[in-house]
């Protein structure tokens, strides 16, 4: 009798740790063949040439440097105003929000903008940036949409970091005679670096890879542009480009190209935040 | 009187800090021994030695030798979920299950292979009012555990280690986050409880192991002082150390 | 000079104000702009032609505006993409919150962050090129885009949302139940999936309900596998979604059509408002305790 339980025990056990190791391994391989895959298919065709060149139908030969210089542009402008905007939320929501049902109100409407799918952001920025406001389709308007879809993630990482600056620190600051203004810029603002740099980083990482908010937004140009003047004009960024590449085009190598450059940002863009707040950490330690 | 857990000799380090030096003890089957010591002294640390409870810390290191019913509870024959069966365990602050007070009893039963429901029912019962605290929760077993008193969770988590049967019950100063009334109601329990089981209880408070126990270890730095029935260590302490720390020199 | 001070603390308050209200504002911008413009075409269509219509043909001479296909493909696709997704990656996520040693824990987070790092054309990408053949070949249809192949794609991409926050609940779970149950004679693996999976049920739930949100929203990577015809859902046909239905046709359409678009969009923002509704319950939920 006894032994039979334990016997039922045993086999439990033995199940249960097989389904964990099976999903962990399964997980683990399918990232391995991703990145692996689409390194090995995109490596060997990414080429100065593609990298330097733009897209010509005279020679028939593809370059996606407009892409690439699209995709810095747009994030260059999306950052330069969500930035503001969400670290200025974060410590309104943090140092001067007194209301405990507004703060909700505010992150209840942050938390909800996190969940909107990306081609409802497109289809708002089309009708009211667009066309409401008349930009065209344009990366500026692409920025903008993208400003909207990336507040949340900058809120979150503000404000996360705010809370672990100390309330002596504030305290300190006031004793002292400094106005709230004054507090917040030579106080608050530089401890709480960290979230902003990780809400940065974590932004160009969603910005890079939008695709679905961008098409009816920023369009789907590949010309060359100084900085201004292509924030006014229709342009595709990477990701967007693979698609229309891929899809439209059946230009598998270059889809593959930019995929693996894709990939590798978004590498370095995951070391980057893993190292930030890592080091953060330590010198709070400190 | 029969000796239910013999220690000889035994060490234990955490990495390279050694917690316990060289620990010589016997514990007589129905017996109250309660361990006392300043705090960080390893009186904790031997109590979860004696359930295996130390081998979940990472970097730990034992030798010696723990008889438990004449086995070595370090041999690999023992089935360590079989040895905690027997050596229950009771935890410095409640700790309930987030289920319901019948689950939160149910639970060792069940986890041991028990399915019928009718014999659950009994062993919750038995075990509750063993517990002393079948009269206060009878008419809301299936309400979560978590609305009950510190006091009254402290007393399921007693019942929920008796609904297994345990032959010793280990208790890690379960009195310590309680207020004055639930902790003299804990006591009382622990007292009758001595009849059915073997119970090592580490306390911070000497009044609560003079009053309670049938003999008492003062633990200092890791080493084991002195060990002897209560009423001699309180009153004619032999190691110098022993008196201080009753006196209420230090600690 | 004082006076100063105090009007620029004012005017500096006023500004912060201004940017925490700016989020409510977008909220209620992109409802308002849903809700106008994607009333008109259900009022031309009919409520209920538009939400229950089997058939979808938007450039034929008579058109026909039902968009049951699309919700019924939105409900399977993420349903079938939870059904694979969630197991893998709850089991997954017990493993490395409670299981693993802390070395393979760190290697192995790190490569599902990479994995929830990679943009959604990437997957659409691989799907196309590796998926799609696979499926082709081995059911041995004449297309390969189908149900099938956008709900493997969704499991994938909703894999690391859910092994993540499922972590982050796990390891919430104070360690004294684990303890208390460990005492009791139970092996770790039942103290894991009786104690610690129960007591972190909120969290877990919220993982799910968060995958069925992100499986139901994603448009591009699913576009590129599933074939996009309006057919009613079954799993080897060629299938489109309410999001690759919006971006499909938007380039090209105008008049009802566009506007029809605009109403699937509604639809959708619909299903993700009660979607964040139930995840804000569960995450709420879980706060309380």
């Amino acid at each position: 009798m006894n032994q039979k339980i334990a016997n039922k025990r045993l086999i439990y056990v033995y199940i249960v740790r097989a389904l964990m190791i099976i999903s962990t391994l399964f997980t683990c391989s399918l990232v391995v063949f991703l990145i692996g895959y689409v390194l090995m298919k995109g490596l060997p065709n990414i080429t100065w040439e593609l990298l330097s060149t733009e897209p010509s139908y005279i020679t028939g030969k593809i370059g996606i440097l407009p892409d690439i210089l699209n995709t810095l542009y747009i994030i260059i402008a999306a950052l330069c105003l969500v930035l503001p905007i969400g670290v200025g939320a974060a410590i309104y929501l943090s140092e001067y929000a007194k209301n405990k049902k507004i703060v909700a109100m505010i992150e209840y409407a942050a938390e909800t903008l996190s969940g909107i799918p990306s081609i409802i952001f497109g289809l708002v920025g089309m009708l009211f940036f667009c066309q409401f406001l008349d930009m065209k389709t344009s990366l500026l308007a692409g920025a903008l949409t993208l400003v909207i879809m990336n507040l949340p993630t900058i809120m979150r990482t503000t404000q996360e970091s705010l809370k672990t600056v100390p309330q002596s620190y504030r305290e300190g600051a006031f004793g002292l005679g400094a106005g709230k203004w004054r507090m917040i810029r030579t106080v608050v603002l530089p401890s709480c670096i960290d979230g902003i740099l990780t809400g940065c980083i974590l932004c160009i990482g969603r910005i890079i890879g939008e695709s679905a908010a961008l098409l009816f937004t920023a369009g789907s140009a590949h010309v060359i542009h100084g900085f201004l003047s292509g924030l006014m004009n229709s342009g595709s960024t990477l990701t967007v480009a693979l698609y229309f590449y891929a899809k439209e085009n059946g230009e598998f190598e270059i889809a593959f190209a930019i995929a693996a450059i894709l990939m590798i940002l978004a590498f370095v863009i995951n070391i980057g935040v893993t190292w930030i707040q890592h080091y953060y950490k330590k010198r709070r330690a400190l | 009187m029969k000796n239910i857990i013999t220690v000889k000799d035994l060490c234990l380090w955490y990495g390279k800090h050694q917690a316990l030096h060289h620990i010589h003890m016997d514990i007589p089957k129905n017996s109250i021994t309660a361990l006392i010591g300043p705090s960080g002294c390893g009186k904790s640390t031997f109590l979860k030695t004696l359930n295996r409870m130390n081998d979940l810390v990472n970097d730990v290191k034992i030798t010696g030798e723990i008889c438990y019913d004449n086995q070595d509870i370090f041999s690999s024959s023992i089935d360590v979920n079989m040895l905690r069966k027997e050596v229950g365990m009771v935890f410095q602050k409640p700790n309930p299950f987030p289920m319901s007070i019948y689950d939160n009893v149910a639970y060792g039963p069940r986890t041991h292979g028990i399915k019928n429901k009718v014999k659950l029912d009994e062993i919750v019962e038995k075990s509750l009012k063993d517990a002393a605290i079948w009269d206060e929760v009878k008419d809301r077993l299936h309400k979560s555990a978590m609305s009950l008193s510190g006091g009254q969770q402290q007393r399921l988590c007693i019942a929920r280690a008796l609904a297994v049967e345990p032959k010793v019950l280990l208790m890690d100063e379960p009195t310590s986050a309680l207020d004055p009334i639930s902790t003299s109601k804990i006591e009382e329990l622990v007292s009758v409880l001595k009849d059915k089981y073997t119970i090592i209880i580490v306390t911070h408070n000497m009044q609560q192991a003079a009053r309670i126990s049938d003999q008492t270890a003062f633990f200092l730095l890791g080493e084991l002082v002195e060990f002897n029935t209560t009423d001699c260590l309180f009153s004619q302490p032999s190691d110098k150390r022993t008196e201080d720390y009753i006196t209420g020199r230090f600690g | 000079m004082n006076c100063n001070k105090h009007v620029v603390e004012k005017i500096i308050h006023a500004i912060f104000l201004l940017l925490g209200f700016l989020t409510i504002a977008c909220v209620l911008l992109i409802t308002f702009y849903l809700v106008i413009s994607g009333i008109p075409a259900i009022r031309e269509i009919g409520f209920f032609d538009f939400i229950l219509g089997e058939e979808w043909k938007s450039t034929a001479k008579v058109a026909k505006f039902g968009i049951l296909p699309f919700i019924l493909t939105s409900v399977y696709g993420t349903a079938g993409a939870i059904v694979i997704g969630v197991p893998i990656g709850f089991f997954t996520a017990v493993y490395l919150a409670k299981m693993a040693p802390k070395k393979i824990k760190n290697i192995v987070t790190t490569a599902i962050g990479l994995l929830a790092g990679i943009p959604s054309v990437v997957y659409g990408l691989v799907g196309m090129m590796v998926l799609v053949p696979g499926i082709c070949k081995w059911f041995n249809l004449s297309d390969g885009a189908s149900l099938l192949a956008a709900i493997i794609v969704l499991a994938i991409m909703i894999l690391p949302s859910i092994i993540n926050v499922s972590i982050t609940a796990l390891e919430a779970v104070p360690k004294e139940y684990e303890d208390a149950s460990l005492a009791l004679g139970a092996t770790a693996e039942e103290t894991w999936f009786k104690i610690s999976v129960p007591a972190a049920k909120s969290g877990i739930a919220a993982a799910v309900v968060l995958g069925v949100g992100r499986a139901i929203g994603e448009a591009m990577a699913v576009m590129m596998v599933s074939g996009n015809a309006a057919n009613m859902p079954s799993i080897f046909e060629s299938v489109r979604f309410l999001t690759t239905a919006i971006a499909s046709e938007m380039s090209y359409s105008s008049g009802l059509q566009q506007q029809a678009l605009f109403s699937i969009a509604f639809v959708l923002f619909f299903f993700i408002m009660f979607i964040n509704a139930i995840l804000n319950y569960f995450l709420k939920r879980d706060k309380e305790r």
